[in-house]
């Protein structure tokens, strides 16, 4: 028989796969590198006013990007993150000034989130409506509500409690900080060690074959996005916490922002390729180099262009390293 | 500018001078040499990843050889390119073929020189031209017509008459007849036929050997890139000599068939109608019975498969699973019941490419083996995939690997381990070996055995005649959307079944 004479079985797993160990860990390297460099180079980089600073910028494009992540795990993406954030805010804002209760008000830029998550859950999974038109629509159609609930200019908010959630400190180290890394780990965590992570990521790289394997495909497309809406109002909770008010217009652009920073970190715009690694590296790298450009005073214009430069790089070289 | 029809290009045998290609790490062809003659159809054979393709793929320009040399006539080519084989009167109609869906077939025949003067198309001028390059060879085919809406068999044609149009001498054909009605592959056998009486060299390249004994004049067969034999008289072989030569080995142990008692109805199908079938189905499935399903394409095998694994809706029917009525609604219903399918394209419904083996083993089953429905065991992730991994000889580095990078009858493996890792009462198997090589196909049809043996009641659906009659039992005939008949496996043979599987007004005329 043909196949007896260079039977192979399972070798045991080589110590350290160059390739792969590189494939999966250089854009965190990249991030840290750029880290060092900036701690060299640039005055003040290093100092603890900065490195808040740079921890509060990291913090609501983190948070989002955790459950984009799964998004785009899936093959899909959302547009309405931005607009979820702002109405969050909002929401939150108005129903605190209404009610006078925080829990209430969190409570409900929560249920808003949600309710627009499995909006596009549904709509995307249920009735296969393409995940760009179903956002983009969304995305709309939340940006006017906050813009309606709002009338039109930022609420302000009275609640002193309230602002722990954006102000607060816990050894030193602010609120909005903590959040964020706990949501690293927590979906980090999630997409390796839960059937949920796992049917995402299967999902992403092949629906027809997950459908076939018994993949419950629907549920978990719903749960996807219910859950990015979640947290898309959470990251707006925070950010109305940090500015003592709901505004209706913030986060124009932030959705793009935060697809670009998974895409930068290595995370796959066609699915199925994706990892919490990628994520942090991508938003460190972001903020970092926005923050340099802050210290170095350089002109907001040219800001843009160096920001769309920097992803179109990333983009290209994750394309050349596939052929 | 081109010349409508080009000049022809000087005869003269095409010749192999020990050719080799080498790709990092492996060695695709190893000094291959051989002659196909003008006037001749020239078979090339051998298991899938023998360096059919590759030659293929030097002869066409697409791949530069490491070594070796080829020659047309007493001419040394040196291709660099896809263009300049075309332009040395080289033609290989590719599997896959290179057309344009949305353009008319005019256009696609004339593509890269369309007649025209100052940037505008001569329309009138483009006409007459295909009109004159599709005459004879597929005379009812508009040239206006898009070829999006033509057959693929149509679209072949189309295909041939482009590389006539360009004067061609050598043409190759890899798999032509794969995606082919009956009543086309004899329209291209016809056509090649012609090519070769007009004293054309024609290149082979099929798995079919009854194709290869009807149409060809001499076989070369490769194996593991290397030249095996060319056999030039085809009345001295016989079809056995032509496989144990491919192979190495016997037929018979490929099959390796061993009776087993038959038990009790498994899975009973009354009545059953969905999309693409005709008329209502009912068969019996037993326990520990291997059950082939043949039928040609189109004839209704595989949206029966999807019926029966819940992809697809019933209108009518019911469905019992051992005694038990069984609605379904989606494929998670048939997998809870015990009805599992490894699909026929393994690429776009069965793997999950970049995944790893063990993810793509323990998709599944680890929904069961999981804390609290969702928290994963690493524990038994781990040792599912290792036990498939070991127990069905999947050959992987190790578990972690992406499993696009196996072979498919590896791919296929780690699929049949997916399902090993779950209760299992029915298997279902849509073409289980399709562009699997024989060494695989042995092991795979083992572990059919040893379910069969285990049990399980196996439904497998194959257009592979030898390998139908090789495993199952019992063999059921679909056509066109309807059950045809019954064959116990002592009676079946090539011509009863496929005297079934044909639709009945043009039986006589393809039966061998």
């Amino acid at each position: 028989m043909m196949t007896t004479q260079n039977e192979t079985l399972p070798t045991e797993r080589k110590p350290l796969d160059m390739r792969r160990f590189l494939d999966d860990w250089v854009m965190l390297l990249a991030a840290i590198g750029i880290f060092l460099a900036c701690t060299l180079l640039i005055d003040n980089f290093l100092s603890p006013l900065n490195m808040r600073g740079l921890g509060l910028a990291i913090s609501t494009t983190g948070i989002a990007a955790c459950t984009m992540l799964y998004c785009l795990a899936s093959g899909h993406f959302d547009l309405s993150v931005g607009s979820v954030i702002a109405c969050a805010g909002v929401v939150a804002a108005v129903v605190m000034r209404d009610t006078n209760s925080v829990f209430l008000g969190v409570g409900a830029a929560l249920v808003m989130g949600l309710i627009v998550g499995l909006i596009n859950g549904i709509v995307i999974a249920k009735l296969r409506v393409n995940a760009l038109i179903t956002t983009l629509a969304t995305m709309q159609i939340v940006r006017g509500l906050a813009y309606i609930f709002a009338n039109g200019k930022a609420v302000g908010v009275s609640q002193e409690s309230f602002f722990v959630f954006g102000n607060g400190q816990l050894f030193g180290v602010p609120v909005p900080i903590l959040i964020t890394i706990v949501c690293f780990l927590f979906f980090g965590w999630l997409l390796n060690y839960t059937t949920y992570g796992r049917n995402t990521m299967a999902i992403g790289g092949n629906q027809e074959a997950a459908l076939l394997a018994g993949v419950n495909v629907d549920r978990t497309k719903i749960i996807i996005f219910a859950v990015h809406g979640v947290i898309g109002a959470l990251a707006g909770v925070i950010l109305a916490s940090r500015m003592t008010s709901g505004q209706p217009m913030i986060g124009q652009g932030f959705e793009l922002t935060v697809i670009s920073a998974c895409v930068l970190g290595g995370v796959s715009l066609s699915g199925g390729i994706g990892m919490i690694r990628h994520v942090i590296a991508g938003v460190l790298i972001l903020a970092i180099i926005e923050n340099a450009m802050n210290l170095k005073n350089i002109d907001t214009f040219y800001q843009y262009v160096i920001r769309g430069s920097i992803l179109l790089l990333a983009v290209v070289i994750d394309r050349l390293k596939q052929r | 500018m081109h010349a409508q029809v080009q000049t022809q290009h000087s005869g003269g045998s095409l010749r192999f001078n020990r050719i080799g290609k080498t790709f990092p790490g492996v060695k695709a062809l190893d000094g291959i040499s051989f002659v196909a003659h003008p006037g001749q159809v020239h078979a090339l054979m051998g298991e899938n990843g023998a360096g059919k393709s590759t030659l293929l793929k030097i002869l066409g320009g697409a791949y530069i050889p490491s070594s070796g040399e080829l020659q047309i006539g007493e001419r040394t080519m040196a291709f660099r390119s896809t263009a300049d084989s075309i332009g040395s009167g080289v033609a290989v109609i590719h599997q896959e073929l290179h057309l344009v869906p949305e353009m008319t077939v005019a256009e696609n025949l004339f593509l890269g020189h369309l007649p025209a003067s100052f940037g505008l198309i001569n329309r009138g001028v483009l006409r007459q031209q295909a009109l004159a390059c599709l005459k004879g060879l597929a005379d009812e085919i508009d040239p206006q017509t898009k070829v999006g809406r033509l057959s693929l068999g149509q679209r072949q044609l189309v295909e041939i008459a482009k590389a006539l149009s360009r004067g061609a001498h050598v043409i190759a054909f890899d798999e032509p007849t794969s995606s082919l009605s009956a009543r086309e592959i004899d329209r291209l056998m016809a056509i090649i036929g012609r090519l070769r009486d007009e004293g054309k060299v024609v290149l082979y390249v099929s798995h079919r050997m009854e194709e290869v004994f009807r149409i060809c004049d001499a076989v070369t067969v490769f194996k593991d890139g290397r030249y095996v034999r060319t056999f030039d008289d085809m009345s001295q072989l016989t079809h056995d000599q032509l496989v144990t030569c491919m192979v190495g080995r016997d037929i018979q142990d490929i099959y390796d068939y061993r009776g087993r008692p038959r038990g009790a109805v498994a899975l009973r199908v009354d009545g059953l109608l969905g999309p693409g079938l005709r008329e209502p189905i009912s068969f019996d499935a037993h326990k520990g019975e291997i059950l082939g399903l043949f039928g040609l394409v189109g004839a209704g095998r595989t949206e029966l498969f999807r019926l029966l694994s819940g992809l697809e809706r019933s209108t009518a029917g019911r469905l019992e699973l051992r005694g038990h009525e069984l609605k379904l609604r989606s494929p998670r219903d048939a997998i809870a019941a015990g009805i599992l399918l490894c699909p026929e394209d393994r690429k776009k419904e069965g793997i999950i490419p970049l995944a790893s083996v063990a993810e793509n083993i323990n998709i599944s089953a680890r929904g069961a083996n999981s804390g609290l429905g969702c928290l994963l065991r690493g524990i038994w992730e781990k040792g599912n995939a290792d036990k498939q991994i070991k127990s069905l000889k999947v050959k992987t580095p190790h578990a972690g690997q992406p499993i696009k990078f196996l072979s498919g009858g590896n791919q296929q493996k780690a699929i049949l381990g997916r399902w090993l890792s779950m209760p299992m009462k029915v298997l279902l198997l849509d073409e289980p070996t399709r562009g699997i090589d024989i060494g695989a196909k042995a092991e795979i049809y083992q572990i059919i055995h040893n379910l069969a043996a285990d049990g399980i009641s196996v439904i497998v659906v194959s257009s592979d005649l030898m390998e139908v009659m090789g495993i199952s039992d019992r063999i059921l005939v679909l056509c066109e959307g309807a059950l045809r008949g019954e064959v116990s496996r002592d009676q079946a043979n090539e011509s009863n079944l496929l005297q079934l599987a044909l639709p009945r007004h043009r039986a006589g005329g393809v039966a061998n």
